[in-house]
């Protein structure tokens, strides 16, 4: 779908800004908002720019830059720090090379950090977009991250 | 419509999933083909049975058997003995709901003892994509009732306010006198919000109550609607809840093809209309006045009050905020009786609550109890005590922002009065158990890091103390602190809870003070070990 006809499937009222953000940044494979995307969301809306982008750089779940196909969101919260969670941080910086907030070269990997995923009684997790993966240890993790990688 | 000899349930949930719960589904689907039972066995996925770390599991209706860890081999094995035979597979771990265990053996101890469930009586019974399941199982009699009856808003009010029922989110606000402020505000049109922006690090009882049993939300927030006076209603989930928000979908989808939403419900005067908002990821939309402008399209940032929801909420109209947790009590408060709803829990805090256990703990899962039940009970019984056989050391207890609770106070009753006597607080119900090798410090450190990151920065007190209470833990963690500035965190949560604007900053004085007071000895230990 495109932009315009993701902006049609919505009323012109300004409650429907994040549906409309998550759905643009969810149908491109970057998963990102443009600044081109900001401006004609603010247009079809009525809101200025300044407005659209404040709300979409306030949310965790939006970004402003190209992001990888596989987006790594590591569970930073207590029950997961508990588990063992900073292991698995700077297992994923050592296996793929990059820091929190950066994409890897082949654009294959992006990794975040996330506060709860709700998934705590399987702690360390980590989410690889729509999926969790629980019960991790560098072993597990770095199979996971491998299968990634097979699949491209 | 065929009658089943008998119901294979198959909760599926992230934990499951993980476990390959899909697979397995498969391949049960496959063995009653090939057995030949398609006609007497009927597999049904539900949503969680609240055990967690058991990998897939199965519960045998009606011989109420739950199996654990199933795999493809063993699932074999459980076909011909248990579904062929009739008789348990001795050889795969399983239990019996209502098996009471024998207390020195924790063996047998673990989620599926006995427990007393309102909110979750149905969820790992039915089928949550089915309105038909739900209804067959008591679904929307509450709605039915206040109808039928011709019960008035008022009435329904007043039972609620009977029924002691206080708010599950955190405050512990009695609903009904909430519902009534509402009733009574000013204003032709009015709102009925369901709080599903379940952020609390250690909690996921409402997704669970979502994707579970997702029309009873929907049930509960007609009855809401009905008696607050409110014609719509919006349910706020977080978005990365993904499967409960499909299934709560499809929950409003079904009861809109039955008339028990939209106009006219049930051919009455009264119309309801509800609706799904997406959060998009900032934990300060859990605090009632952010979620509302989160909803309005805007930035998370929580208001000042007054003026409450109640008198200008969404719109500035007339609103009420619940908790998924809270409303979850209402159908069956409303089709029992508040005198039925009071016979559990405590004379204040009456009813039961979902506790989700955590950490250092035997089986990590969630349960639900009545209000009063003792912290050490729901650790050492229903969590089957700490791993490894290790000593206990402290409880997090209500979510980061939460309580450190030492071992003496491992008696404490888990209710509103009881903890606050203690100075602790119920919060979200997530107990965080930490085993004598844990480090309160890095624990305390990585709460202030998540409270860092989630202040919204609306407010100079809140943006600026996190990081302040950052910084000094990361000097003691590395020993480049002194006595004083344990002292100083105090001081600064202190000064947050005086100043802040929502419930964020100010709660932070919570999992400081009781770290310091009870666990001092491990800040000092940091100290003095890099100093020597």
């Amino acid at each position: 779908m495109s932009r315009e006809e993701i902006l049609k499937t919505y009323d012109q009222t300004s409650d429907n800004l994040l549906a409309i953000l998550h759905d643009i940044q969810d149908n491109k494979d970057e998963h990102y908002l443009t600044r081109e995307d900001l401006k004609k969301v603010s247009d079809y809306l009525d809101l200025t720019y300044g407005f659209v982008h404040g709300v979409a750089t306030f949310y965790s779940m939006f970004s402003l830059k190209p992001r990888g196909k596989n987006i790594i969101r590591v569970c930073q919260s207590p029950p997961c720090h508990l588990m063992g969670s900073t292991t698995i941080s700077k297992e994923l910086i050592k296996i793929l090379g990059i820091k929190f907030g950066e994409t890897t070269k082949d654009g294959l990997f992006t990794l975040e950090m996330t506060s709860c995923l709700g998934v705590c009684g399987v702690a360390p997790a980590i989410m690889i977009n729509d999926q969790v993966y629980g019960n991790l240890n560098k072993q597990r993790l770095y199979e996971v991250i491998e299968e990634k990688r097979r699949v491209k | 419509m065929s009658i089943y000899r008998a119901h294979i349930l198959l909760p599926i949930d992230e934990g499951t999933i993980q476990s390959g719960a899909i697979e397995i589904k498969k391949e049960l689907e496959k063995r009653i083909e090939e057995e030949n039972l398609k006609e007497e066995i009927k597999i049904l996925e539900t949503g969680t049975i609240g055990v967690i770390g058991k990998g897939v599991m199965i519960v045998v209706y009606p011989d109420k058997v739950t199996y654990y860890n199933v795999t493809k081999t063993n699932l074999n094995n459980i076909i011909q003995e248990h579904i062929i035979k009739g008789r348990i597979a001795e050889e795969v771990e399983h239990s019996y709901e209502g098996h009471k265990p024998v207390e020195k053996e924790y063996k047998n101890v673990g989620l599926t003892r006995e427990q007393q469930r309102i909110v979750l009586d149905k969820c790992w019974k039915i089928d949550p994509e089915s309105i038909d399941d739900v209804l067959a199982y008591g679904g929307y009699r509450g709605v039915e009732k206040i109808f039928s009856e011709s019960i008035s808003p008022e009435a329904v009010i007043e039972e609620i306010k009977n029924s002691g029922l206080r708010g599950r989110g955190g405050a512990g606000f009695p609903t009904g006198l909430k519902w009534s402020f509402t009733r009574a505000a000013k204003g032709e049109e009015k709102f009925m919000i369901c709080n599903a922006d379940e952020g609390e690090p250690g909690t996921f009882k409402d997704r669970l109550i979502m994707e579970g049993d997702p029309h009873k939300l929907i049930e509960a927030m007609i009855i809401a609607g009905y008696a607050v006076g409110a014609n719509k209603g919006y349910i706020y989930i977080r978005g990365e809840y993904e499967l409960s928000i499909k299934r709560i979908q499809k929950a409003i989808d079904q009861a809109l093809e039955y008339n028990l939403l939209g106009k006219n419900i049930l051919e009455t005067n009264f119309s309801f209309y509800l609706e799904i908002k997406k959060g998009a990821g900032a934990y300060v939309c859990g605090e009632e006045t952010a979620l509302i402008d989160s909803l309005e399209g805007k930035r998370g940032y929580p208001r000042i009050k007054p003026p409450f929801p109640a008198n200008k909420g969404l719109w500035q109209k007339p609103t009420c905020v619940n908790n998924v947790e809270t409303l979850a009590n209402i159908p069956e408060i409303i089709y029992k009786g508040s005198n039925w709803f009071k016979k559990f829990g405590t004379e204040k805090s009456t009813g039961t609550k979902v506790f989700t256990i955590l950490g250092h703990v035997e089986y990590p899962g969630l349960i639900e109890v009545e209000m009063g039940t003792p912290l050490r009970e729901i650790i050492f019984s229903y969590g089957g005590g700490i791993k490894g056989g290790k000593r206990f050391k402290a409880a997090l207890v209500g979510g980061s922002a939460g309580v450190f609770l030492p071992e003496r106070l491992l008696d404490v009753k888990m209710d509103f009065e009881s903890l606050d006597e203690s100075k602790a607080v119920l919060g979200s119900g997530a107990i965080l158990v930490m085993d004598e090798d844990t480090d309160i410090v890095d624990m305390l450190f990585s709460i202030l890091k998540f409270f860092a990151h989630e202040s919204c920065g609306q407010c100079s007190v809140c943006r600026i103390g996190t990081h302040q209470l950052l910084n000094l833990i990361y000097g003691i963690r590395r020993g480049q602190a002194q006595e004083k500035d344990i002292d100083q965190m105090v001081k600064i949560a202190e000064t947050m809870f005086d100043m802040s604007l929502c419930p964020l900053g100010q709660s932070l004085i919570m999992p400081v003070k009781s770290a310091v007071e009870n666990f001092r000895q491990d800040f000092l230990n940091k100290i003095q070990n890099k100093n020597n």
